[in-house]
């Protein structure tokens, strides 16, 4: 008995695995996810872009010469003075694009933050309060799928006039669908948990129980969907820049610029293709950020 | 089952009367829908006499009754700008609509369900690799640009497809990949994620240690069991499709229904605006009705239930 | 009836996991007569179920499998392509599986699912595989078989899905039929039923059996042949007999200590406990795995372990020549 014991300590079979720690698991999933690294170089470098859209931008944006119409890009030809080349009026069509990455990011920020606010608001009152509350919100969720977005957007805009300001609040009220959807059943998963429980028996009021038990197990869920309904505000707000109904001229949106391009494709055709594939890459870049994070805080990768 | 659908169909019901209710009220958002009517250079007078002639002098609950009333029967009203009942010119427009919409779905079926089996079969295999690539770009991809992409490659570049109007099928092609392409990465993943549980799953092996071959394995044990959540997405896209129809019939100048609200909007025709969001709208209440029944009648589970 | 009906020599599996290689299961032998029972024992995790889906040729794709010999009635299953097997599962040899709330399919009825194997393997027609399911649905205990065909499984309680699974298992009359713990999922009530069944329709129908459990009470009742599993490795093969009345592995002495036996363990004593935990088994095991939690381990159990015949058929594997079944004094 004696010698099984002293002689098994040193045995290697038993040697407990040091496993890494929790956070370093975390940043070992973050950083080992390719999706998730190339969506947030790329966005980051749009954002600086887009903050430091005066010192980049090698022209006013704004700025028309007659002079110097529907000159090409420097790759088709151009010179160094107009790198992209400039659009029908002359406007230096880099510095549009520097600028238009503002208007993209602002429109996606600021809408998915309207959006998320008021479809979180519902979701969380939803999934925690249950019956009549959550057959209210279930049956406002299935009104606003109803409505073509599309569609309902560019009526509204049409009627109040199209402007940047117009445009992000009609996004905000229209896109909070999925976080209503998302949030409502996030909410009824963590509702059960002891800790809920156990906030209630020591007699935590219900304001403080959402935000400091429901809200912070949540927020992972919270930040993806924002992600994805940013990139589908900013995909939407070029749609309807592009039926000439959302952003209207001289702003420089990328959809517009598409629209405006659109009539020159016959013998121009990068006027089209260039504002559409920087569109593409953000779309593509937040897109990737937000399924890189699902990834990355989807429980079932815990193990 | 019974049960279920009633339910369904009554929240069905009750959704339509509210998006009834809401379309029409778009009518009163700009303020004054006589002044919009009748034009910047108009009146007090001509604008005083389309208010009592439209009858927009009356309290909006009565107005809202009344459309509600002849809409029911099929009565939509005016357009203002062709002068023919809304319903007859949605109806002749619808039927572009629904062709492109039938056939932009059953591309994207048919398309992302193949796709999304040989992903799950081989996981992080290069079939895997490229449905991921496929469906990241569709969702990153804005439906107008490519669009416009596909005409400056096969009616420009290459000459082989017409670049827009509705006369052949061939006009038809481009129209339902970009309109498909819309739908194909959801349906894509859902396929796939379906048949990643399902195959792990022990009736699969159960399947196999009855020695079943792969191929019945993957297509009647398999399949059979992954589609049924696919299928109810497939009606629910739909529905969104028919809405998103707008952009895809601008660019190609197919003259359905979403050409006409795009029509309408620019030239404030409200009432064949108003119908149209209703006429999409009931679309979609309808396709996600139908995808219930469907899926309740599927799922055995939910049929007997 | 000179050959076994399945001799399987040197099995091991390696499964590729995060940090290396898990050896699962290392080097098992034993063989099975037709008609025979043979029971696998030993803890959750100890293998067993890895081994009787190897047989199956049911592994995963990752899974590695190789063994020196593994003959079913002949053929040499370790060369068998995929068409081979699936000729021979569900055929030949059939398996039920453990849980019969998740192993039938949830959308297609009873019926549809136990005529499936015998259309695949025999030429019969549809009549007839509906004629042989309701046998074997009446066979296994179901009432109104004909009425269940058309059911879907949602709707048959768990006791009732696992007697389908195994009428399913029946239906080309296997010569080996694989059941892995087959009742661990069902009531405590219906467990004993189920596997009178299993036991009394095996030895009508002189089929060998593999039962995989880890209920010592069990085994005593039905098995021929036992085989103690630990860590991946057959510690101890035997008789029934042998194995419950002259147990020579430490491990299978402290199993049988864990279970009350009628006239030897009295009222309200303890019953034992086999204490430690189940070692790592990634990146190379050597030396016995159950040193760990024994009580007569020495240095040399780090080392290669002897196997020892102590009767014909009798064999287990110990540094101790009687698996030091002297020091133990008896409970």
């Amino acid at each position: 008995m004696s010698d099984a014991t002293t002689n098994m300590t040193s045995d290697p079979m038993l040697e407990a695995i040091v496993g890494p720690t929790p956070g370093q698991m975390l940043r070992k999933r973050i950083f080992g996810h390719q999706g998730l690294m190339i969506g947030v170089v790329v966005l980051g470098i749009l954002v600086l872009v887009a903050i430091f859209a005066p010192l980049l931008a090698p022209h006013d944006p704004y700025a028309q010469s007659l002079m110097a119409r529907m000159k090409p890009p420097v790759f088709l030809g151009g010179t160094w003075e107009h790198p992209l080349g400039t659009d029908h009026l002359g406007r230096d069509y880099l510095s549009r694009l520097i600028y238009g990455a503002r208007v993209s990011l602002m429109i996606g920020v600021v809408a998915a933050t309207i959006s998320g606010v008021i479809g979180t608001a519902m979701g969380v009152a939803a999934g925690y309060f249950g019956g009549k509350v959550d057959a209210v919100v279930t049956y406002l969720i299935n009104v606003r799928l109803a409505m073509p977005v599309v569609l309902v957007a560019l009526a509204v805009v049409a009627i109040l006039g199209g402007s940047l300001q117009v445009v992000i609040v009609v996004l905000g009220l229209l896109l909070w669908d999925r976080f209503a959807v998302v949030m409502r059943a996030s909410t009824l998963q963590v509702r059960g948990r002891e800790y809920v429980a156990a906030a209630k028996a020591v007699g935590c009021s219900t304001p403080r129980i959402l935000m400091s038990e429901i809200m912070p197990n949540i927020a992972n869920n919270l930040i993806v969907v924002m992600t994805l309904e940013m990139a589908h505000a900013i995909l939407l707000e070029a749609a309807l820049s592009f039926l000439g109904l959302g952003v209207q001229p001289p702003t420089p949106s990328w959809g517009l610029m598409v629209s405006e391009g659109k009539n020159m494709m016959l013998f121009e055709p990068w006027m089209v293709l260039i504002p559409g594939a920087v569109l593409f890459v953000l779309v593509l870049a937040i897109n990737l950020m937000g399924d890189g994070l699902r990834d990355v805080t989807a429980p079932e990768n815990r193990s | 089952m019974l049960n279920f659908i009633l339910k369904r169909l009554g929240l069905a019901v009750l959704v339509a009367f509210t998006v009834s209710f809401i379309s029409f009220s778009l009518m009163f958002l700009s303020g004054d829908p006589a002044a919009a009517l009748a034009g910047e250079t108009a009146s007090d007078q001509d604008v005083e006499a389309i208010r009592v002639l439209y009858g927009f002098d009356r309290p909006m609950l009565v107005q809202y009754w009344d459309w509600l009333s002849s809409a029911l029967v099929g009565d939509l009203g005016e357009s203002y700008y062709f002068k023919l009942p809304v319903s007859s010119l949605i109806a002749e427009r619808l039927q572009v609509t629904m062709l492109l919409g039938l056939c932009g779905i059953s591309f994207a079926l048919l398309t992302a369900v193949p796709l999304g089996v040989a992903a799950a079969i081989r996981p992080n295999s290069i079939i895997d690799r490229i449905a991921l690539f496929l469906s990241v770009a569709g969702q990153a991809m804005p439906s107008f640009w490519f669009g416009l992409i596909l005409i400056v490659v096969f009616s420009i570049q290459l000459g082989w497809l017409p670049p827009s109007g509705t006369a052949t099928w061939r006009h038809f092609i481009m129209p339902t990949i970009v309109l498909g392409y819309y739908a194909m990465p959801a349906i894509m993943r859902l396929t796939r994620a379906g048949m990643l549980e399902v195959l792990s799953s022990e009736y699969i092996r159960t399947a196999r240690a009855k020695g079943a071959s792969e191929f019945t394995v993957l297509f009647k044990h398999a399949l059979r069991n992954a589609i049924i959540p696919v299928v109810s997405l497939a009606a629910v896209q739909m529905g969104f499709m028919l809405g998103g129809s707008i952009v895809v019939e601008s660019i190609f100048a197919l003259h359905g229904a979403g050409y006409l609200a795009w029509e309408s909007i620019a030239r404030n025709d409200l009432p064949t605006v108003q119908a149209l969001i209703l006429v999409f709208s009931l679309f979609y209440i309808v396709f996600t009705f139908l995808s219930d029944v469907l899926n309740a009648w599927l799922d055995p589970r939910m049929r007997a239930g | 009836m000179n050959s076994p009906l399945l001799r399987v020599k040197d099995l091991t599996i390696d499964i590729p996991v995060g940090g290396g290689t898990l050896n699962a299961v290392r080097g098992i032998d034993f063989d099975l007569n037709r008609g025979e029972t043979l029971c696998i024992v030993g803890e959750s995790g100890s293998g067993k179920s890895l081994t009787s889906l190897a047989l199956m040729g049911l592994l995963g794709g990752r899974i590695k499998r190789t063994a020196s010999q593994m003959e079913f009635d002949g053929i040499d299953l370790t060369k068998a392509n995929s068409k081979t097997m699936r000729a021979l599962r569900g055929d030949r040899m059939a398996m039920i599986f453990q849980e019969p709330m998740t192993s039938l399919n949830p959308a297609f009825t009873i019926g549809n699912q136990l005529m499936e194997a015998l259309l695949l393997h025999r030429n019969v027609g549809k009549e007839a595989a509906r004629a042989r399911a309701i046998e074997l649905l009446e066979k296994v205990g179901i009432t109104a078989a004909e009425s269940r065909l058309s059911q879907y499984p949602h709707q048959l309680s768990g006791g009732l899905r696992q007697r389908v699974m195994i009428a399913m298992a029946l239906m080309c009359e296997p010569e080996l039929i694989i059941a892995d713990e087959p009742t661990t999922a069902l009531d405590v009530t219906i467990q004993a039923q189920i596997l009178r069944l299993l036991v009394d329709l095996g030895r009508e129908m002189n089929m060998a059996m593999i039962l995989i459990t880890h209920d010592l009470g069990v085994v005593a009742r039905v098995a021929d042949k036992v085989a103690v599993m630990y860590a991946g490795e057959l510690v101890e093969t035997g008789s029934a007999d042998q194995v419950f009345n002259a147990p020579m592995h430490p491990y299978t002495r402290g199993l049988l200590r864990c279970i009350p036996q009628p006239g030897k363990t009295e009222r309200g004593a303890r019953l034992g406990t086999i204490p430690g935990i189940v070692p790592n088994l990634v990146g190379g095991v050597t030396g016995c795995p159950f040193r760990t939690r024994c009580d007569h381990a020495v240095a040399a159990c780090r080392n290669a372990i002897p196997h020892r015949k102590p009767a014909e058929n009798h064999r287990f594997r110990c540094v101790h020549e009687t698996g030091h079944q002297t020091a133990e004094t008896v409970v």
